[in-house]
């Protein structure tokens, strides 16, 4: 194969290295534009008993200063989802009863942003206190109520409001209480996975302006274009088709911006004022106004008998989903379907609730649950691996699903028909990672000096590709005038490289030229619907799309040679750049695109496909941690750290290995020192770059990384996805590694010094 | 005020408040490389020359660089592509908003130190954060840009 497989360069990558000006406040469309800032609540539960915006709307500047009073009344959703979407309608644009320090409570816009930060001190606010619930582990059935009035929901999400909770999840396979009796060792961990911010760089943006044609054109940093067209219409209570959303390149996303976070906000203020408008969160919003990755408490139990054969997963877990249930019910959900179908079971369950507290929202972060549930489930298995005495990697290696097993947790199973596992190298990942990191060298441990000690430790993960017989995504090629063709798809690249990976799939099928197919996804007027940037869904959803347009594109390209050879397709030969017939005979694809756009053609070649899964085919990690442990001060260093995937085949290999050392660091910061904490009375500390630590270059530099590819047929050229998987193992892998190193079985994320030393400490008596 | 500065060889009169800080100063007179990424002065993505030396750009006043010679990435194209094709062998751009500040920081290091271990490059570049790449491919590249130099 030409394209596939190949270390194609990143189709953006030279204009992001030279700082070409391509992101959403780069793309300035307007002089005058407002400058929007947020009033915002300084308590976590309050009501507005009065507000007074006349003394800022009296400055020179201000245009607007808009209150709960001024704003469309009406319950919405922001969370990027399908229609009809899953996560309740819990949110107003303004509402009088604010639930978490930072909801918004007035809009400015002004002429210019010292203007509009001077308005917002103008702005008077009398509040009655509520006492709030801060406490996930109080928040079920608290008398404090994060929405006194139960909102709507689309589906029986189990949202009950009136005991705090917002969604409700309850899977069995089998009777777990019954098979875990019978079970001959039962590990049982409580886990606890903290609330992680995405931390992208670039802050969530958004500028709106009016066009010719009395359009509200919407520019965004998202990756949920359609998702905030549809959401802006219900808000705004005007039609889809007045609406234009561009979403030039971004400056990174990890699923906060697969909500609609700041869209809102200027285009009300454009809708009221008719004038241009923006809005740029800071750093400090960013953090604390947005979403984060929900923080859980988790309960797992692991049943098996003593040869090692796992008769039961039991895991029981609360979601803290912050005081808006954005994508509440479904990350809830994907923390035991993600996770269960990983191992053979005689019986498994899944169960808890999502529950509303006082805090900043949580929404989606790759790995959008599974990342919670891994860490249980892994962190067990570990455990159990110690009580029978079997090394973690047999252990994995015995109960693993192979290619061609089902499980009736695995996504697109049907009631008595469990999906099938088509493709799966996770075992032969194991044992390459095993090799890389010196398994059988090292484990459990090496011992430095008196000072230093190296544990090793290892975790499995699966994720999805798509969501099954939810997610469709459509992509249309077409043949230009001077015969290069123009790949038009809407799979929203954050910068893990979807254009490039579709345009290789395009030039594989079309056979020309990579050069010779230019691709635009940025703006919804021009390209066919696609649900968005998650899901990792842009290879295998969006890349099936792309290769079914492209076969129709070679259908019809030899149609019309064909047509134009007057001959019949039968006698054509396709061959790229060059189409010949049996006759000898040939015509050129620059001729077929000149002619079609000449009088003697009159057409134009526009090709479609698309493409939706009745299976999610799950990509797998095996990850492997060197953790060297100062036993003096409990300090973790992650001195090595083997990851190797199967995303089936590898569509590109520099792009995927990439994406797997990002999302490696990703979750070795979860797992080492991300935690956004709150202060006693409801407000984030963790709200700057120097509070809130994100990996830096001399944390480490030891992330190394294989590919194992399976095959996975109903992907594209055998692909799966990649981009979340990759978060999963390193928290598990370095708590198990940790507790090879020292003993200390760190249950609770992020695994500090604190916590490692004072378990040292305590299990030294 | 009025500012005199040098931007990428050109003399330019800027007009800035007395308390703005120079990223701001310069995106609005239309040096739109230069990425804001936090209020703390803590990600780098601001990282311009003042002088030759980087500094960041959002913690440096902009009455501060008056009569002073600036360079942003658009005054350093040449030296940025050539840099590209190292980045774009190891597909280390990802989402790319850190780039214009890591780029100035690596084409400084470049002039300011001479064969740097792993570990200097580490240390030189720690300021400039990244949360896509976990930077290895960007280190594998600045490696072998500065290899190719020697």
């Amino acid at each position: 194969m030409k394209y596939i497989g190949k270390k194609i360069h990143k189709s953006d990558g030279n204009a992001l290295v030279k700082g070409l000006p391509v992101y959403t406040d780069d793309l300035g469309i307007n002089n005058n534009t407002l400058i929007i800032k947020i009033l915002r609540n300084p308590h976590p539960n309050a009501v507005i008993k009065s507000i007074d915006v006349s003394e800022a709307l009296a400055m020179d500047g201000v245009e607007c200063a808009l209150t709960y009073k001024d704003v469309p009344d009406v319950y919405f959703t922001l969370a990027g989802q399908s229609y009809p979407e899953p996560s309740a309608y819990d949110r107003r644009v303004l509402d009088r009863h604010v639930r978490y320090v930072g909801d918004e409570v007035a809009i400015v816009a002004a002429v210019d942003e010292k203007t509009a930060l001077k308005a917002l001190k103008k702005i008077h606010v009398e509040y009655d206190v509520l006492e709030p619930v801060l406490d996930l582990d109080t928040a079920l059935d608290n008398k404090a109520l994060v929405h006194p009035v139960q909102p709507h929901t689309n589906f029986d999400i189990g949202c009950d409001a009136s005991r705090n909770i917002a969604s409700t999840t309850y899977t069995e396979q089998g009777n777990v209480d019954e098979v875990l009796k019978s079970c001959d060792a039962v590990s049982g961990l409580r886990c606890r996975t903290q609330a992680q911010a995405h931390a992208m760089m670039e802050t969530y943006r958004a500028s709106v302006a009016i066009d010719y044609n009395g359009r509200l054109v919407v520019t965004s940093s998202t990756q949920i274009p359609f998702h905030v067209r549809r959401h802006l219409s219900r808000i705004l209570g005007i039609p889809k088709s007045m609406i234009k959303i561009i979403k030039p390149r971004l400056g990174g996303g990890f699923g906060g911006k697969q909500t609609a976070t700041a869209e809102l906000f200027p285009a009300l203020v454009t809708h009221i004022t008719k004038k241009p408008s923006k809005i740029i969160y800071t750093r400090h919003e960013t953090f604390s106004c947005s979403t984060s990755r929900h923080a859980m408490m988790l309960d797992v139990r692991l049943g098996a008998d003593r040869n090692g054969r796992i008769k039961a997963i039991d895991i029981h877990s609360f979601s803290d989903t912050g005081a808006y249930g954005e994508h509440a019910p479904t990350v809830f959900y994907v923390v035991g379907h993600k996770t269960l179908p990983l191992y053979h079971s005689e019986a498994c369950r899944y169960y808890g609730h999502a529950l509303y507290t006082n805090k900043m929202p949580a929404g989606a972060l790759r790995g959008y649950g599974a990342t919670q549930g891994t860490f249980a489930q892994e962190s067990a298995m570990n455990q159990l691996s110690d009580m029978l005495g079997i090394d973690p990697c047999e252990l994995r290696l015995m109960n693993l699903l192979d290619e061609g097993d089902v499980h009736h947790e695995l996504d697109g199973s049907i009631p008595g028909n469990p999906a099938v596992l088509k493709s799966s190298a996770l075992k032969k990942c194991i044992e390459t990672g095993k090799k890389m990191i010196g398994w059988d060298e090292k484990y459990p441990r090496v011992v430095i000096d008196d000072r230093y000690v190296k544990g090793y430790g290892m975790a499995v993960t699966m994720q999805g590709s798509g969501i099954a017989k939810i997610d469709t995504a459509t992509a249309f090629i077409k043949l230009n005038d001077g015969g290069f063709f123009t790949l038009i798809h809407s799979a929203s690249d954050m910068g893990q490289g979807s254009d490039t990976v579709l345009l290789q799939m395009a030039a594989e099928v079309l056979e020309v030229d990579i050069k010779n197919i230019i691709v635009t996804s940025d703006d919804i007027d021009t390209v066919p619907y696609d649900p968005g940037a998650y899901a990792s869904s842009g290879t295998y959803v969006t890349g099936n799309a792309v290769i079914a347009a492209a076969e129709d594109m070679k259908r019809q390209i030899t149609e019309t040679a064909a047509r134009m050879l007057h001959t019949d397709a039968e006698s054509i030969e396709y061959g790229g750049d060059v189409i010949r017939s049996k006759d000898g005979s040939s015509i050129s694809l620059r001729e077929i695109g000149e002619k079609l756009c000449g009088f003697t053609g009159k057409d134009q070649l526009i090709a479609k496909g698309t493409y939706g899964g009745d299976t999610s085919p799950p990509p797998f990690v095996a990850g492997f941690a060197e953790v060297t442990v100062d036993t003096e001060t409990g300090r973790c260093a992650v001195t090595d750290f083997c990851a190797v995937a199967d995303c089936g085949t590898v569509i590109n290999e520099n792009l995927a290995r990439v994406q797997l050392e990002g999302g490696i660091a990703q979750g070795i910061g979860m797992a080492l020192y991300e935690d956004v904490i709150y202060s006693s009375t409801g407000r984030m500390a963790t709200d700057t770059f120097m509070t809130y630590k994100i990996p830096c270059r001399k944390d480490f530099n030891c992330i190394r990384t294989a590919f194992e590819s399976s095959y996975e047929p109903t992907g594209p050229f055998g692909a799966k996805s990649l981009g979340e998987v990759v978060i999963n193992t390193p928290a598990p892998a370095i708590a198990h590694a940790v507790y090879n190193a020292v003993g200390v079985r760190v249950t609770e994320l992020p695994i500090t010094p604190e916590k490692v030393l004072m378990g040292m400490l305590k299990k030294d008596g | 005020m009025l500012v005199n500065i040098t931007v990428n060889g050109q003399k330019r009169e800027l007009t800035a408040d007395p308390g703005e800080f120079l990223s701001e100063t310069l995106r609005k007179a239309g040096y739109l490389s230069v990425k804001q990424g936090c209020d703390t002065g803590s990600c780098g993505l601001c990282t311009v020359w003042v002088d030759e030396k980087p500094v960041l750009s959002c913690a440096y006043l902009t009455a501060r660089a008056d009569g002073r010679s600036i360079t942003t990435i658009e005054g350093v194209q040449k030296e940025a592509e050539a840099f590209a094709a190292f980045m774009a062998d190891e597909g280390a751009e990802q989402c790319g908003y850190c780039l214009s500040g890591f780029v100035m920081t690596v084409l400084a290091m470049e002039k300011e130190l001479k064969d740097p271990t792993d570990e200097e490059i580490q240390h030189y570049m720690a300021g400039c954060l990244c949360r896509c790449t976990g930077y290895m491919s960007q280190t594998r590249a600045v490696k072998k840009y500065l290899e190719s130099k020697k």
